[in-house]
């Protein structure tokens, strides 16, 4: 399939989805489908880097705080700002921090970018909390307009529909990336970095492509969160969940294609939503941890490798 | 204002006693990260484990949490064994080591940390010993014995172990296995399995760390994460798997975190360890200590 007929059928979905959504006649689907959609975009973001070159990310915590953090600053500073530009904002800030990061770390060997990542996580938390001009410690509140600006509806549904949109960009780009001299590249750094490096591949300037544009779209996934739980402190914006959850859903889901991780957000995503209702948050974040173990040694391929033979 | 030497030279002690907890802390990732190769992320959260059982030993038994974690040192040293099985069969054997096996780890991390969450909540627990309350004085100098134990209890662990790697056949075999297996294999012996035991012994390790970390501070089941970037720091920086190099490192580490605590307050100390992590990455990835 052509790009462009994808990115239609993409759009197409979405407006189903939404449309879906606003069927079920309760505000509380527009909650949770945002998380799950959230989900959506963190999963995708981290399979351009983690399931295309190969390049584990434990920090997404930190890029998705970033971005909700980016927004805080531009909600006290600028309130008259559209959230769609506060979006784009975190996302900057978010791929810069990237950026950063894996010129740092991205020329040596693999390991040691993790285990920079995850370090990260608890600087970027240090700083924050320290940073009494978003709240420190104490967390933030943040008021929530009650109308959707562009639409007759509740603000929840222009989140959604916001989260929608970014869920359909970070999905048609990493499927673009896919079938690009880009894609080929990435797949060449996972497959054998020495051999792509001694062909010419440019394999330090691919990894920090694809390290931005993942640290971007996290950013800029996070952005929206303070409007979405109006009060937003560092060790609820820094949970290992995101972390953990970005990690587990392309692993289950597969991550050698656009599909696994938006496969394993929607499955994962709902089945903690369901779980979080019904029994606890913490036995939800429990089945997550055990399904990642569980998927990594028995189906090292994730569901799409089942239908894959 | 004059500089405050007292408040300096006593930043620098605690940071020297602290250091030698660290590398209590980091030695078992020297043993799996540096020697093995295996980039145990979780290892954090099984000292965190080892502080719980500490914990129940002394409230529930009454024991010295240092008495209570030489107890249940086999069944760390077990628990290690057995993690190294299931990570041999289904990763290393299928040359998948490096994606998947990092996953495993974090999934480990993360299994370990809920369950401590579920059992015992996130309240602080501490432990009560008669000794922990006393700090010896020489002129301004404070040694509160809540530093020096730990001090002790690592530096002897430490020593030890070096001993061990130094002086026995397992030992050099455990040092050689990351270098050359097949060499290894011709001294015959069989390199899953001194690989095995050797990450049994890293693990194992985290009992005693877990013990001194809940003398040290009160303990939560989330704090392990805020160790992760120290371990990994001191490690890289100490050249991998050369236990007085990562020493040097943790002590280095230790009064440097205790310097900036005493001077800009104890909330940034976190960062300092990431800065060094970093620092050491960018600018010499093989460890001050190491050779180039």
């Amino acid at each position: 399939m052509r790009n462009w007929s994808f990115v239609s059928v993409l759009v197409l979905v979405a407006f189903a989805t939404f449309f879906g959504t606003k069927m079920v006649g309760n505000s509380y689907a527009f909650f949770a489908g945002y998380v799950v959609l959230q989900y959506v975009v963190l999963a995708t973001a981290w399979n351009i880097l983690g399931g295309y070159t190969g390049y584990v990310n434990f920090g997404t915590a930190a890029f998705f705080a970033l971005g909700a953090y980016s927004t805080v600053v531009l909600h006290k500073t600028l309130p008259e700002l559209p959230l769609p530009l506060m979006i784009a904002v975190g996302g900057v800030v978010s791929g810069a921090v990237g950026l950063g990061t894996g010129y740092l770390t991205l020329r040596l060997r693999g390991t040691f970018f993790s285990i920079a990542t995850l370090a990260m996580a608890v600087v970027m938390q240090t700083l924050i909390t320290n940073w009494s001009f978003v709240g420190g410690a104490r967390g933030v509140y943040v008021i929530r307009p009650d109308e959707s600006p562009i639409f007759d509806g509740d603000y929840i549904e222009y989140l959604f529909l916001l989260m929608l949109a970014l869920s359909v960009i970070a999905v048609a780009v990493a499927r673009a990336i896919e079938h690009s001299r880009l894609g080929y590249g990435f797949a060449a750094i996972r497959d054998d970095e020495l051999a792509a490096e001694a062909s010419g591949v440019p394999t330090l300037r691919l990894k920090l492509i694809a390290t931005a544009l993942s640290g971007g779209f996290m950013g800029m996934a996070g952005a929206p969160l303070p409007y979405y739980v109006t009060y937003l402190d560092p060790s609820s914006g820094f949970s290992l969940s995101y972390a953990v959850n970005t990690i587990a859903m392309p692993l289950i889901g597969g991550t050698s294609s656009w599909l696994g991780p938006v496969l394993g957000a929607v499955l994962l995503g709902t089945l903690q939503q369901a779980a979080t209702v019904t029994i606890s948050s913490a036995l939800s974040l429990l089945i997550v941890g055990v399904l990642l173990v569980v998927f990594v040694i028995v189906a090292p391929k994730g569901i799409i490798g089942w239908f894959r033979r | 204002m004059d500089f405050p030497l007292d408040l300096l030279v006593n930043a620098l002690v605690s940071g020297l006693l602290l250091g030698g907890f660290y590398a209590a802390v980091t030695i078992g990732v020297s043993i799996s990260f540096g020697m093995l190769d295996i980039v145990n992320i979780a290892h954090p959260a099984f000292i965190i484990l080892g502080s719980y059982i500490a914990y129940i030993a002394n409230s529930v038994l009454g024991l010295d949490p240092i008495v209570a974690s030489i107890l249940v040192l086999p069944g760390f040293y077990l628990l290690g064994m057995a993690i190294y099985h299931v990570y041999d069969v289904s990763f290393e054997r299928r040359g998948d080591a490096s994606m998947r096996g990092l996953a495993f780890f974090f999934g480990l991390l993360f299994i370990t940390e809920v369950t401590l969450v579920l059992v015992f909540g996130v309240d602080y627990r501490l432990v009560e010993a008669r000794y922990l309350g006393t700090t010896l004085h020489f002129g301004f100098i404070d040694l509160p014995m809540r530093l020096v134990v730990p001090f002790l209890v690592s530096i002897v662990m430490l020593v030890g172990l070096q001993l061990f790697m130094a002086r026995t056949f397992i030992g050099r075999a455990i040092q050689a296995v990351a270098q050359d297996p097949l060499a290894l294999r011709l001294m015959a012996a069989n390199p899953s399995q001194i690989k095995r035991i050797a990450f049994g012994m890293s693990i194992a390790t985290a009992s005693i760390a877990g013990a001194v970390l809940i003398i040290i501070q009160p303990v939560e089941p989330s704090i392990g994460r805020e160790y992760i970037g120290r371990v990994f720091a001191i490690c890289v920086m100490g050249g991998l798997g050369s236990f007085p190099g990562m020493l040097a490192a943790a002590v280095l580490l230790g009064v440097v975190e205790s310097i900036t605590s005493t001077f800009f307050g104890p909330s940034w100390s976190p960062a300092v360890a990431f800065g060094f992590l970093l620092l050491t990455l960018a600018v010499r990835p093989s460890g001050i200590f190491g050779r180039a």
